[in-house]
């Protein structure tokens, strides 16, 4: 088990450079740079400007000098946009209020995901199951950038229930509307794989020897059907807490919630590559550190993989 | 009162398609601590006959008739009040062991949960009487072993512990659903050996699925012989052997394949098994009967004695099929 850990994070590392380097040749192989505007700035002026943030260096210089900022002091250098401010501070300021809110979506798709796949399971072909499937597929189809606005509409314009946006620290009236639209399409993916995979568990023969040995269905359904049945539900769990987590423009957008999915996206329009290289590489962090924690926890509940 | 009464029993499922017979008036009797073998090729409905008396038919299943258990009937009971005569009176162990030991959960867990919820025993007692019951089936270091999950044992030894499961609160009616058939030839004699002992030491009753015709043979009093869900022929095993007077019995009997002869090619029942859509008129056998008349296929021949030890049924006279 320890020694799989450490392999995984020995391949964690290229892994990463990898990323880092593809993305950042990426970034600088599109047209343009930071300091292009529609208002051209003199030659020399910009000459200048390259110069100080080092742009005139050759591709593979400014990589690695960048890389060494990143890996001996952790310093994902100046935002080449918003000029009195460091990426670090971008991100230490933006990561905080994405995490709070992707983190209750989490909570919320999972909470009410997986009870209501179950419940559609084991109510198969009856009222309930359709019900529930058809919550599950409207939420699927309902893209986030139409909930957004639907629920602005609903709770803010007409029942004036909870404010239209912002973030005021995250106390809760701010956060049910982006948690609600961030949610929705995970609750009802996680719904629909917790109901296959439970009403292919309720099909096995080991099902029908937990039957024949006269347990009362509650015991079968706790100690027998519900841990294989979300053996899929983990290997889903770790990209969508990554996606979740991560943040999203939309709802930043929309919410005016202040998170990294905002900068990350006005990042990319301008060009901004110190912010883009920085979000990119905590993301990037964090899709293989759950990628990471999601097979321990299916090694865990699945006793057949052992690493 | 007989131990086991089962008497007009009918299943059927709701298909996509339509109606599904599976077993039509099967009706049999058990005494306590006799072997009855059901025999039958795939889909002769054997197993389902014994799933509807458990209450263990999929969901699109019905059952009909009657089943007298101890005098009591049990069909179709509630699974709250099925659940008192199961693993306590009426246990089974299922064909693939593979696949029926839930893969997740540890043996000690699976079998412990037994006593624990039937006797209200505690979770320790419960799991030295389990070690106690995989001692008694023979798997070596019980002690240590049942603390493992199913996919660490190999397919025999998986078996025995299906067996030492359903064995846990001394059933006094066990089922076994061709508990041979996933398992390689030297592993089945063992399997069945431990089951002869085990019927022995115990003293309860076995119906035996199966549909090796060597395995029934040694190991059952009685047998009964189903073919498209209906009884085909029922009787003394020991009888029925030398005398097997219906014509699918006879093909059976023919197509097992002997040491001592040199046949180059092994004998087969010409045809296919039925198809269950279509509701059998007639005799289901009658489509491939060598003997068949037009009797055969307009009429459904019913269960006749021919003597205390055998009934059967079959439109052709005794006579003409020996």
């Amino acid at each position: 088990m320890i020694n799989y850990i450490v392999k995984r994070i020995g391949i964690a590392i290229p892994t990463l450079l990898v990323l880092i380097a593809v993305s950042f040749y990426l970034m600088h192989a599109a047209p343009g740079g930071p300091f292009t505007s529609e208002r051209p700035l003199p030659p020399q002026v910009l000459a200048n400007i390259e110069a100080k943030y080092g742009l005139d260096q050759p591709i593979w210089r400014q990589m690695f000098s960048y890389l060494w900022g990143v890996l001996t002091e952790f310093d994902f250098g100046p935002s080449y946009k918003y000029h009195d401010r460091s990426v670090n501070e971008i991100i230490a300021q933006g990561f905080p209020i994405t995490l709070k809110y992707g983190f209750w979506s989490f909570i919320v798709a999972v909470g009410v995901g997986i009870p209501l796949g179950a419940i559609a399971a084991i109510r198969k072909n009856t009222w309930i199951d359709y019900l529930a499937v058809g919550v599950s597929i409207g939420a699927q189809v309902l893209p986030n950038f139409v909930m957004a606005p639907l629920l602005i509409i609903v709770f803010t314009l007409w029942l004036d229930w909870l404010p239209g946006g912002g973030w005021n620290g995250g106390s809760w009236q701010y956060l049910i509307m982006p948690v609600i639209a961030l949610s929705t399409s995970y609750m009802a993916s996680i719904a629909r794989i917790t109901r296959s995979s439970m009403l292919e568990v309720l099909n096995t023969n080991y099902i029908r020897t937990a039957k024949s040995k006269g347990l009362p269905t509650k015991i079968i359904f706790f100690r027998h059907v519900l841990k294989p049945s979300l053996l899929p539900v983990i290997s889903y769990l770790g990209p969508a807490f990554v996606g979740l987590i991560t943040g999203s423009v939309i709802i930043d957008m929309y919410f005016s919630t202040g998170g990294m999915g905002y900068f990350f996206v006005n990042s990319a329009f301008n060009r901004d590559y110190s912010v883009m290289m920085g979000i990119t590489i905590v993301v990037g962090g964090l899709t293989i550190l759950f990628s990471l924690i999601a097979d321990l926890l299916y090694a865990w509940v699945d006793p057949k993989i052992r690493y | 009162m007989s131990f086991l009464e089962v008497n007009n029993l009918k299943v059927e499922f709701d298909t996509a398609d339509g109606v599904v017979s599976a077993v039509n008036n099967v009706s049999f009797s058990l005494d306590e601590g006799k072997i009855l073998a059901i025999v039958g090729e795939s889909g002769s409905g054997k197993s389902q006959t014994v799933f509807a008396m458990n209450g263990l038919l999929d969901h699109n299943g019905r059952a009909s008739g009657s089943v007298k258990f101890e005098g009591k009937e049990i069909l179709n009971l509630p699974s709250r009040e099925l659940n008192l005569i199961r693993a306590q009176k009426i246990a089974m162990i299922f064909q693939d062991p593979m696949t029926s030991l839930n893969p997740y959960v540890r043996v000690s867990e699976q079998m412990a949960e037994v006593l624990v919820h039937h006797q209200g025993v505690s979770k320790s007692d419960a799991i030295q009487q389990s070690i106690n019951m995989l001692d008694a089936v023979k798997i070596p270091d019980a002690k240590n072993r049942i603390r493992m999950y199913p996919h660490e044992f190999s397919g025999g030894m998986r078996q025995r512990v299906m067996i030492a499961m359903s064995l846990l609160c001394h059933p006094k009616l066990l089922i076994a659903d061709e508990p041979t058939t996933a398992l390689d030839v030297t592993v089945q004699a063992q399997i069945m050996q431990l089951l002869a002992d085990i019927q022995k030491e115990f003293g309860m009753s076995i119906i035996l699925i199966t549909h090796d015709l060597g395995v029934v043979a040694g190991n059952s009093d009685e047998m009964l012989v189903m073919y498209g869900g209906e009884v085909m022929e029922i009787g003394k095993t020991e009888h029925l052997y030398s005398n097997a007077t219906h014509p699918y019995t006879q093909g059976l009997m023919s197509a097992v394949p002997r040491l001592d002869d040199s046949a180059d090619r092994l004998v087969t029942i010409p045809g296919n098994p039925p198809n269950m859509m279509l509701t059998p008129v007639g005799c289901p056998f009658s489509p491939r009967c060598k003997f068949a008349n037009t009797t055969c296929s307009s009429q459904t021949p019913i269960l006749t004695k021919v003597n205390n030890d055998h009934y059967r049924a079959c439109h052709v006279a005794i006579e003409d099929t020996l």
